[in-house]
Parts: structure tokens; sequence; C-alpha cells
């Protein structure tokens, strides 16, 4: 018996060894998503003044509107780390239930978000219009399309934990997934900042 | 048997780091406070727009620093620190790219383009 826990164990240590290396993998993969972002945002800072005629930020950006889309994603990220106290203390319906409000409330930032784009694209202030307006629609696209592969992973697992349960790849995935949401809020720290706060500041 | 592995107190010794709640907590009450902080301060527009500028930077990276800690648990794991030298080369990458380019498209900018030109794109509403 005792001989047998110990297999148990060095097998059980083995993979959480193997896990280790895959998170360290995942945190690089999110470390040169960043260096891309901060590319987008030098090439905002560049051609945020070329507005070739067009509108200026203060013009086209409703700060409310925005505040409200922080304050969704925000919280998303927070009840996606409740999600991640209760995949420690192996509760599956919680952790699902965390899940299920943090997909409705980055969905519903993402409903927002297109929202605004389209209206911006309705009026004429599309990407074409400006130097400025590209970089704005490339810099908060390109972060509008990883909420959306967020949220595609999101529904994924949100079906597999009701599927196959809590094993241990499926906790894995999500502590992934969990990492990759939080890592979204803070890049939507700098484009709330840099972006909305500054375009209106700088009439 | 997957339940009884899971829940063997061995594992939790190795995994990496153990979480609770209050960390998420702080972090989001922080978040909450710093974002509604500088919302309320440009919306109001507090102060001069010099010392907004100033305000809401340090108030964006005081966020970024509270959430990478309290959210993306850096600095929680145990020595060979893998995950803060690269968090450490990508913020040195990140530093380079942004103010790198800032700088050099600047200084091109003054260097070729002569006052009365500037003067003109200014008139035209920034081409």
């Amino acid at each position: 018996m005792a001989e047998n826990t110990l297999v148990v164990n060095e097998k059980v240590q083995l993979e959480y060894d193997g896990d280790n290396k895959v998170f360290l993998g995942f945190w690089i993969y999110i470390m040169t998503d960043c260096v891309l972002f901060a590319s987008l945002f030098a090439v905002y800072a560049v051609l945020h003044g070329n507005t070739f005629g067009g509108p200026s930020a203060s013009e086209i950006f409703n700060l409310p509107y925005v505040m409200i889309e922080t304050l969704l994603l925000l919280t998303s990220s927070f009840t996606c780390g409740l999600a991640m106290i209760s995949l420690q203390n192996r509760q599956a319906a919680k952790v699902r239930l965390f899940f299920i409000i943090t997909f409705i409330l980055g969905l519903s930032f993402l409903v927002m978000e297109i929202k605004e784009f389209h209206h911006l694209t309705t009026i004429g202030d599309s990407w074409t219009r400006s130097g400025f307006l590209s970089s704005y629609f490339t810099l908060v696209g390109t972060h509008g399309l990883h909420i959306s592969v967020g949220l595609i992973w999101m529904a994924v697992m949100i079906f597999r934990i009701k599927k196959t349960k809590l094993t241990h790849a499926n906790i894995r995935r999500m502590k992934m997934l969990a990492l990759f949401w939080h890592f979204l809020d803070v890049i939507w720290i700098f484009i709330f900042s840099l972006v909305y706060l500054f375009g209106v500041l700088n009439k | 048997m997957s339940q009884s592995i899971n829940k063997s107190p061995v594992i939790s010794k190795h995994e990496d780091e153990r979480l609770s709640l209050k960390p998420y907590v702080y972090g989001y009450i922080i978040s909450l406070v710093l974002t509604a902080t500088a919302y309320l301060s440009v919306r109001h527009h507090a102060a001069s727009t010099t010392v907004l500028v100033g305000l809401v930077v340090i108030l964006a990276l005081t966020q970024f620093i509270v959430q990478v800690f309290y959210f993306l648990h850096l600095g929680k794991e145990t020595k060979p620190r893998w995950k803060l030298y690269i968090f450490f080369l990508m913020v040195s990458i990140v530093l380079i790219i942004v103010f790198g380019s800032i700088w050099i498209i600047n200084n091109l900018n003054s260097r070729m383009t002569i006052p009365q030109q500037i003067q003109y794109l200014n008139s035209q509403d920034g081409l």
C-alpha cells in the first residue's frame, strides 16, 4: 500500500512538473503578446494626431460608455479569479457558475465594443478615414479579437466541465484561460488610460 | 480515483501557489478605486491638462502593478523565478519599442519638416 501511494505520488509529481512547463510556456506567450500590444500602442502614439481633417479623439470618444466597458471587463476579471478559487477547492458547479458569469460580462463588453465600432463606421469614421482612426481601430480591434478568442475558449471550457468534470487536463486549461483573461484586463488598463482618457484630455 | 488523488495533501505541496480570496478582493477594489479616480478627474477636468496626464499615467501604472501581482500572481513562484525574469525582459522590450518609436518619429518629424510646413499642417487640421 505504501509503495502504491509512492508510485501514485511520483506520477502526480511528474504530471505537475509537466504542468509547470506548460504554464511557463503560456506565460512566455502572454509576455510576447504584450510586446505585440506595445508595438500597436507605439503606432497609436505616433499617429494619434494625424486626423487628416477627420474627427479627433476627443470628438468621437464617449467617456461614460467606455467607463461601463471598463467596469464590465474588470468585474469579469474578478469573477474569473473567483472561478480559480473554486477550482482549487475542486467545486465543479461553482467553477462553472463563475465562468458563466465571466462569459456573460465578457460578452457584454464585446457587444458594447462592436456597437461602438459599428457606430463609428456608419457615420463615416472608419479605419480608412485617417491615420489616427487606422491606429485606433487596429489597437482596440486587436484587443477585441483577443477577447473573442477568450470567450470561445471559455464557452468550450464551460461545456467541458459539464461533460468531463474537473480532469487534470481541464484544470490545466482553465488555469491558462484565467491567466489569459486577467492579461486582457491588464492590457485594457492601458487602452482605457492612454487611448480614451488621453484622447479626451488632448482637446 | 482521480478525486482522491486531487484531494491528497501531497499535491498542494507541489502546486506553485495556493490561492486565497483576499488578493482577488483587494485587487478588484484597488483597481475599481484607481479606475474611478482617473475617470472622474478627467471627466470633471479637476486640474490642468499636464497634471492630469501625469496623474492618469501614475494611476494606470499602479493598477498595472496591482493586477499583475494580485491577479496574475507574479512574484509568488519559488526560486528559479523564470516568470519574473521573462516579465522584466518583456518590460524592457516594451519600453524600447514604445519610447524608441516616439523618440525616432518625433526626431524625424522635426528634422524633415520646415517650420512653414508645420504651420501649414496645423492650419490643415493635422494632416
